[in-house]
């Protein structure tokens, strides 16, 4: 499989806590990659050091042989439900215009072009009767779902999701799912912060087992099996060593 | 003459109310608080400097004071030994603290009147004039009708990255726009805006006329643009009203403009739509529906199919009253009806329970 994100000696602390650990790892082209561990294992830092939110202690993040930082753009993120204030004056409509944002650079406007983009990425979410609700009068589910089409809206090529299945019904994450899969064939990457054990084999063919450092990494086949999960689950990781 | 006070009054309000809109959005009502207190700091030192009150270094200064002071806060909350709401009540005092000091020790024989910087005085505002194209104008409203415009320009050109990184700043930044060149320009704003506004309305009260019209079209509007038309509607609104209270009662126009501004939002608060006291209804009517629903629901089931009033009252820990009421309810709509005294469910109650099962997904 072809290499599209590659990470070497990844090391990542807040103060003087180690969240990650000689993170060495790659995220084939493509994919549907999970990023699974217990809690505390540096998922979402992980994703953050990807998108240079975070600044690292020492480590290389190249996407597509490019360092992370001008590849930015190519990044649709779909961030945990609380991360934002739904309270906000804004209608579904317009957070998911948010995502044609990203194409217009400073000061241009938003137009009748991006208007239709942005329903047909609704449409696409089953939620394009909502379009005029405001954003807080959504439940999870619903709130997941516009998240998600303002990423599809963005027309990225790389999804980096941060648990995007927690708390949502269960309708939802079949569709997330099933849109996941259809994206996939449209040649788009999946880099999933993952919560479920039992689901992992159904959703994903690419995993990355965490717990401060890299425990496995490589197709679900070739890796989801008890004693890894278990290394990363129950045992302590190399990073306390 | 007394207009010129309103419309200094009304431009004071526009020019701090719409970047209000987007202090209340992202949380930052304190922070601007502080801002408009630490500003003196800025402007004693630029005074001092430049010997001259009408100094453009004055705004300078207090601009470059209030950047350093959310700067500061900014910092002293990163370290996470104290949180931010004491970053801020610690910071701003001790800076305007250094500022009184400073004030008292050498400005005591020159125009630098403490009262008039924390209360501010608006019907002042005519006294000192400035001539603009042949016509005698109060330089306050010159002043600050060119802080309202350039406030104006920068919420248009910026609408879009303003709106994205109040929202999502970490969406707005993958997405390429620079957060912290948004939030330090709104900062700058915010600090020459409320330095211009000294004068008309002090240090005290510059807050209120920040934030309080936004907070007001916060709870009515689902929109951006809605908030930022309806908040510039309440500026006015609490203006002229303030203003003409003011005048009749001769009470301080700045104090009566930001307390008819507190009446404002009550009124919003309790009587909206989406407020205080509508939601409250309609959460005792849901209370009062769902305790009439369980009830036939009740009474639906195979073993409870005719009740007594005491089975009724004990099962769901009803008072008399409470009983009459919902039984009342349900006997003239037909849900229920009272055979001797017994109460069972009607063709039309056994429908009721059949849907409200399918509406709340219980097994049948």
């Amino acid at each position: 499989m072809e290499t599209l994100i590659t990470i070497k000696d990844l090391n990542v602390a807040y103060q003087e806590k180690p969240a990650l650990w000689h993170v060495n790892m790659s995220i084939p082209v493509n994919s549907r990659t999970a990023i699974v561990g217990p809690n505390g294992a540096g998922k979402s830092t992980l994703i953050k050091s990807i998108m240079t939110l975070i600044k690292p202690i020492s480590g290389k993040i190249d996407i597509d042989g490019k360092d992370a930082r001008h590849a930015l753009k190519r990044i649709a993120y779909v961030p945990q439900k609380g991360e934002v204030n739904w309270d906000f004056p804004a209608t579904v409509l317009d957070v998911v215009l948010m995502g044609r944002y990203v194409h217009k650079g400073w000061f241009k406007r938003t137009n009748r072009q991006d208007a239709d983009i942005a329903l047909s990425a609704l449409k696409t979410m089953k939620m394009e009767t909502f379009r005029n609700r405001q954003i807080s009068e959504l439940s999870g589910g619903q709130r997941q779902r516009v998240f998600l089409a303002r990423a599809i809206a963005q027309d990225a090529d790389i999804y980096i999701m941060d648990e995007p299945l927690q708390g949502i019904d269960i309708t939802t994450e079949k569709l997330i799912i099933d849109v996941m899969k259809s994206l996939q064939q449209e040649g788009k990457t999946f880099i999933v912060v993952h919560h479920q054990l039992d689901t992992v084999e159904e959703y994903f063919d690419y995993a990355v087992i965490l717990n401060k450092t890299v425990i496995a990494e490589g197709s679900v086949e070739a890796i989801w099996n008890e004693s890894n999960i278990k290394q990363a689950y129950y045992e302590t990781s190399g990073a306390h060593e | 003459m007394m207009i010129e006070v309103l419309f200094v009054l009304i431009v004071t309000a526009l020019a701090a109310s719409l970047l209000g809109v987007f202090l209340v959005l992202r949380g930052m009502a304190m922070v601007t608080d502080a801002i408009s207190h630490t500003i003196l700091l800025g402007i004693v030192i630029a005074f001092f400097i430049t010997n001259d009150i009408r100094s453009p270094w004055l705004i300078i200064g207090a601009s470059l004071v209030g950047l350093a002071t959310v700067y500061i806060i900014e910092l002293v909350s990163k370290t996470e030994l104290i949180r931010q709401d004491a970053a801020i009540g610690f910071v701003f005092t001790a800076l305007f603290a250094i500022a009184i000091m400073l004030v008292s020790k050498y400005a005591g024989n020159v125009h630098l009147d403490m009262d008039v910087v924390l209360m501010g005085e608006v019907i002042f505002a005519p006294f000192n004039r400035i001539d603009i194209l042949g016509f005698s104008i109060p330089n306050a409203l010159w002043q600050l009708s060119i802080i309202l415009l350039i406030n104006i320009i920068f919420v248009t050109l910026f609408y879009k990255e303003l709106k994205v990184t109040s929202f999502d700043p970490k969406f707005a930044y993958i997405a390429g726009f620079s957060v912290a060149f948004i939030h330090y320009a709104l900062m700058t704003l915010v600090s020459v805006t409320a330095v211009a506004a000294f004068d008309a309305v002090g240090s005290i009260l510059v807050i209120n006329f920040f934030v309080a019209p936004a907070l007001t079209a916060y709870l009515m509007v689902k929109r951006l643009g809605a908030m930022i038309g309806l908040t510039l509607v309440f500026a006015v609104l609490n203006s002229v009203a303030g203003y003409c209270i003011s005048f009749y009662f001769d009470l301080s126009v700045a104090g009566t403009t930001a307390f008819v501004a507190l009446i404002t939002f009550m009124i919003v608060f309790l009587f909206n739509s989406k407020g205080f006291i509508s939601s409250r209804i309609q959460k005792m009517q849901q209370k009062k529906a769902f305790s009439r629903a369980m009830i036939l629901m009740l009474m639906s089931e195979q073993s409870h199919q005719s009740l007594t009033r005491e089975e009724i009252m004990s099962h769901f820990n009803l008072s008399t009253r409470q009983f009459n009421r919902h039984i009342d309810h349900l006997l003239i709509n037909e849900y229920m009806e009272k055979d001797e005294e017994r109460y069972m469910l009607t063709r039309r109650g056994e429908e009721f329970t059949h849907y409200t099962r399918l509406k709340y997904e219980l097994p049948a």
